[in-house]
């Protein structure tokens, strides 16, 4: 019998040292919610009046409503840039190293999953602090229970991630990813604006809005940021998670896995 | 001991293996020799379990690897026709990543590591990036890091490509010196003149298995160069 946990150590290490070796991502990936919170935020808090509303209990500022919605964006793009990391791995070969480990494939992917959540929840902290410095704080309590929110978001997002891997024949076509997944799930989302906003312009968008799985990443983050739980968000990332799991092994089983074209 | 037998496998409607089987020996280091298309990646893939097929059987060091998959996965030491070290890290890294792919953590890992690094001659090196080695080292930290979990079988898929004359034949002579040590080497190639005479030899070609035995016997004198030729209707195709 294989011992799992040092493959599991190695794998999520693998990850991280890859993260802290691509320091432009690092970059990107910090300076794109900051520029979002910093310049989006300021220009549009005067166009958007916000009512009180659940978590809140009092009137906040723009900047304060869209931090949950940009740690779910550092979540989105970290899923995606895993992704595309896996299509790269396949391109080059190390993803043959990793799926001829002599462990099931669920839990080699499992751990590629655990990595890539693992490196986007530390982002989303350094986000948060320096949110915190331009003065946009939270209930001390909420850093430490938005942990979770931010694992089981990360891990659905991670899971659509590897999803969508297992189904892009090569490198080349991931800008259309990129137009087709990240652009709408974050837009059509809570994450900008409450959805009750977008209700006023278009019923359908609403709707669109209600049943996409990162609005309610979103709202777990937002909920859990002040100690609180929404159980509705809880259920729907819980069973889009799911949904996206089952779709990556399909997709990576190796009796019928894409892999077999591309090699 | 790798034994396959009637394996099939099409992409679609293109049959890219056809009810090939075959055996490779302990202590042999056997050349699956076919030119470029004749199925030799499909039949890596299928034996690696990359992908799996319905159709036909493979055992690993007596472990079924369609029920066993596991087993037969650890008892098999593989090098890919694609460069697979993380050139970011070092080469110490590297290794250590696969140990722990192979469940090896802790000194266990550390003693054999160094061995391999012995074995390849850079120990010292081991902390440099795997970007400062060139291809010939590179292909040779991967088969020393093929061997880190001491498999029974050894599946080397061209690993030659894109080497020089010199670092291609100080990798063939090694993996034979290894086959002599007791290994079960099955080789792929389509370069005649890495297969020596005492070697077992496969031919396949358009995902059919056309010939197997022992090289020497299988040319009857003839080099092995025209031999394969002769047998693949390369220079016809070339020709037309």
């Amino acid at each position: 019998m294989i011992r799992r946990f040092p493959a599991f150590r190695a794998i999520v290490t693998r990850e991280v040292l890859r993260f802290v070796h691509q320091r432009e991502r690092f970059l990107a990936a910090l300076v794109r919610p900051l520029v979002w919170l910093l310049v989006f935020a300021a220009g549009f808090r005067a166009a958007l009046g916000l009512s009180i509303i659940p978590p809140y209990e009092t009137y906040i500022t723009y900047e304060t409503y869209i931090t949950p919605g940009l740690c779910g964006m550092i979540l989105l793009f970290n899923g995606m840039q895993t992704s595309l990391s896996l299509v790269y791995d396949r391109e080059m070969g190390s993803m043959r190293l990793l799926l001829t480990a002599p462990l099931p494939r669920w839990f080699l992917l499992f751990s590629k999953l655990c990595g890539a959540t693992f490196i986007g929840i530390l982002q989303c902290y350094a986000f948060l602090v320096i949110a915190g410095l331009f003065g946009i704080d939270h209930p001390p309590l909420g850093y430490l229970t938005i942990l979770p929110a931010l694992i089981l978001a990360g891990l659905m997002l991670g899971a659509l991630g590897l999803a969508i891997s297992s189904f892009i024949k090569q490198l080349e076509n991931f800008a259309g990813v990129m137009n087709f997944v990240i652009f709408p799930m974050f837009f059509l989302s809570s994450a900008l604006y409450p959805l009750w906003k977008m209700k006023e312009s278009s019923e359908l968008l609403y709707w669109i809005c209600a049943v996409n799985p990162f609005t309610h990443a979103v709202e777990l983050i937002r909920f859990a940021l002040y100690v609180n739980l929404s159980p509705i968000a809880l259920l729907w990332t819980l069973v889009a998670g799911g949904l996206f799991t089952a779709l990556a092994l399909w997709g990576y089983d190796p009796a019928r896995g894409m892999i077999r074209k591309r090699g | 001991m790798l034994t396959v037998s009637d394996l099939s496998f099409s992409y679609g409607a293109k049959q890219a293996l056809d009810g090939v089987s075959f055996t490779a020996r302990p202590g042999r280091f056997t050349a699956l020799l076919g030119p470029n298309g004749a199925g030799k990646s499909t039949l890596y893939a299928l034996l690696t379990r990359l992908f799996t097929t319905p159709t036909g059987q493979i055992t690993v060091a007596g472990h079924d690897l369609a029920q066993a998959p596991r087993q037969a996965l650890a008892a098999m030491g593989v090098v890919f026709q694609q460069p697979t070290l993380d050139l970011d890290l070092t080469i110490r890294q590297n290794l250590s990543y696969f140990a722990a792919l192979h469940g090896l953590s802790g000194r266990d890992a550390a003693v054999r590591i160094d061995a391999a690094l012995d074995r390849l001659a850079i120990r010292d090196r081991a902390g440099e990036k795997a970007r400062a080695l060139n291809g010939g080292h590179r292909r040779r930290t991967e088969l020393a890091r093929a061997l880190i979990h001491r498999p029974k079988v050894l599946l080397c898929d061209e690993p030659t490509v894109g080497l020089d004359a010199q670092a291609r034949a100080a990798i063939t002579d090694h993996v034979h010196d290894l086959a002599e040590d007791g290994l079960t080497v099955l080789w792929a190639t389509h370069l005649t003149d890495e297969v020596r005479p005492g070697d077992d030899l496969l031919l396949l070609h358009h995902g059919r298995l056309r010939a197997e035995g022992r090289t020497e016997e299988l040319t009857g004198g003839q080099p092995l160069k025209d031999w394969f030729l002769s047998r693949t209707d390369v220079q016809v195709e070339a020709g037309t």
